[in-house]
């Protein structure tokens, strides 16, 4: 894969990942054996630890867990843990929003951004 | 088996130092080890076991126990961020009773406002699996932590103000202590009007950096009987993580659920037999979390317990970090679980400053959190008892 960032592309098992997501799409894992699906992705389970695990796909519709903006930054940003309609709840930015209008619970929809050249999932208030 | 009885804290020493310009780490985990060992009345050639975490520098416990000058026939660098020196009295304890060694010594050292390193930005030698998973976010203590803040007021109502007590009660302890970094007394408007630093959390929320160390030393009974100085026992210990578990996360509260259930239970008393209580203070919800997850208060109540000075020595029912804990006295390396030993063996002796000493003082618990809070963190708690 064509990843620049070495960091992220020395995981053989990640690639779908990263190919995904340059497409604008976010796996996630779920597992055959004990049918729950996992976030960050791992080849085995962090639930039961089978091997047997496949790629599903976000819809894009989260909603937000918690978030912080660090106002020292320049600029400040915001971070947040947000639900996927799916289950799983990951670490992200939340992006395009009015820094002084995020709260808890608040709907929003999945974009990617090229950070350290690499695509990452964020998440913009729903419209 | 248990620890209940097997184990005596009998040396523990704060280095004075907020600031170590010039000085090398190893050389302050040097000088606090003699110091504990000066204050337990023992001597380097006393040392048969030796314990520290991930602030000791090159190859850890091996490159400190070399500068030291100890041959120590037990050792543990177990790493669990701050707590570590709590889980290390734990495991001291354990060895102990086993009859693995008779005089374990403990010491941390950092220098965080002089050294370079900023918290929770140690350089990784080997990136963690979560790295490209979160590091674009660009996570970092404070945020980490305020997210958990701003879970716990969505759920529960907390509010700010009730936050700001916690401030309060610290820097009103710290007036009393000459080393203290921050000994101004501050009020709860005075917390809630400093700018945010990331919402919720305010700059007086946050706790201070400093450089330094302390030192602790467990000992078996046999050796304990022969010092002169008050005797503490290890009642009970527990230890416990929590993390991310897959994506299936609640930030609301920490690991110090389950490490202080073993506690309690292998020493066989409860929260209301606790007469002090030092609990690790990074950011005032720090401590407000872990009084629910240690049992002072049901889940959620938090903030009403710790608001009109009920954390206050004197004041309160709960008195807390009566040497200004992390929050205003001391926070070195980053890292609060030495400290929080320190001073709740200083209340159990009666050593404590007359101005915060809780009367009759016969059992306290210590209680750490190591990492981060929201993320991935280590939990540890000690309860002592004055003998």
């Amino acid at each position: 894969m064509a990843n620049t960032n070495d960091a992220f592309s020395a995981d053989i098992a990640l690639e779908p990942y990263w190919t995904a997501a340059r497409d604008g799409r976010l796996l996630f894992k779920h597992c055959r054996a004990c049918d729950r699906p996992h976030y960050y992705p791992r080849p085995l389970c962090p639930f039961c630890m089978s091997a047997d695990t496949d790629w599903r796909e976000a819809s894009g519709d989260g909603t937000i867990y918690s978030w912080s903006v660090e106002r020292r930054a320049s600029p400040p940003f915001a971070i947040a843990f947000v639900k996927l309609a799916e289950g799983p709840t990951l670490m992200t930015a939340i992006v395009d929003a009015d820094l002084d209008n995020i709260s808890v619970d608040q709907k929003v929809t999945l974009k990617f951004e090229e950070r350290n050249d690499t695509p990452v999932p964020v998440f913009t208030p729903a419209s | 088996m248990t620890i209940k009885g097997k184990a005596f804290i009998a040396g523990v020493y704060e280095h004075p130092t907020r600031k170590a310009e010039g000085i090398p780490i190893a050389q302050i985990h040097a000088e606090v080890a003699r110091g504990a060992l000066d204050d337990a009345g023992l001597t380097l050639q006393d040392v048969d076991a030796y314990y520290c975490a991930g602030d000791a520098p090159g190859l850890g416990g091996l490159s400190i126990a070399e500068y030291l000058g100890i041959q120590p026939r037990h050792i543990d660098t177990t790493e669990t961020g701050g707590s570590s020196y709590i889980v290390h009295v734990n495991h001291a304890a354990q060895a102990i009773a086993a009859g693995k060694c008779k005089v374990a010594l403990i010491t941390l050292a950092g220098k965080p406002r002089t050294g370079g390193a900023q918290p929770g930005r140690a350089p990784l030698a080997i990136q963690p699996p979560d790295a490209p998973f979160e590091a674009p976010f660009k996570p970092s203590v404070l945020n980490i932590y305020a997210m958990c803040a701003r879970r716990h007021m969505h759920e529960f109502g907390t509010t700010s103000e009730q936050l700001a007590w916690i401030k309060v009660a610290a820097s009103e302890h710290a007036q009393h202590n000459p080393h203290a970094m921050l000994k101004s007394v501050v009020t709860v408007e005075e917390v809630v009007n400093s700018p945010l630093v990331a919402d919720p959390l305010h700059r007086l929320d946050c706790c201070i950096i400093s450089d330094g160390g302390g030192a602790l030393v467990v000992v078996a009974p046999e050796i304990a009987a022969q010092l002169k100085r008050p005797k503490v026992s290890v009642m009970g210990a527990g230890e416990a993580i929590k993390h991310n578990n897959g994506g299936e996360i609640d930030i609301t509260y920490s690991a110090g659920r389950w490490s202080s259930a073993k506690a309690f239970e292998e020493a066989g008393v409860t929260p209301d037999d606790i007469k002090y209580v030092s609990v690790y203070d990074s950011f005032t919800i720090t401590v407000l979390m872990q009084l629910e997850d240690l049992g002072f208060c049901a889940k959620g109540d938090g903030g009403r317990f710790v608001a009109d000075g009920n954390l206050i020595s004197g004041v309160g029912k709960l008195p807390f970090n009566t040497d200004g804990g992390g929050l205003c006295n001391n926070h070195p390396g980053n890292r609060g679980g030495m400290t929080k030993v320190i001073e709740a063996v200083r209340q159990l002796r009666g050593e404590a400053h007359p101005a915060v000493q809780v009367s009759n003082c016969d059992i306290a618990l210590a209680h750490g959190t190591g990492g981060f809070l929201g993320t991935r963190h280590g939990s540890a708690t000690l309860i002592m008892e004055r003998s």
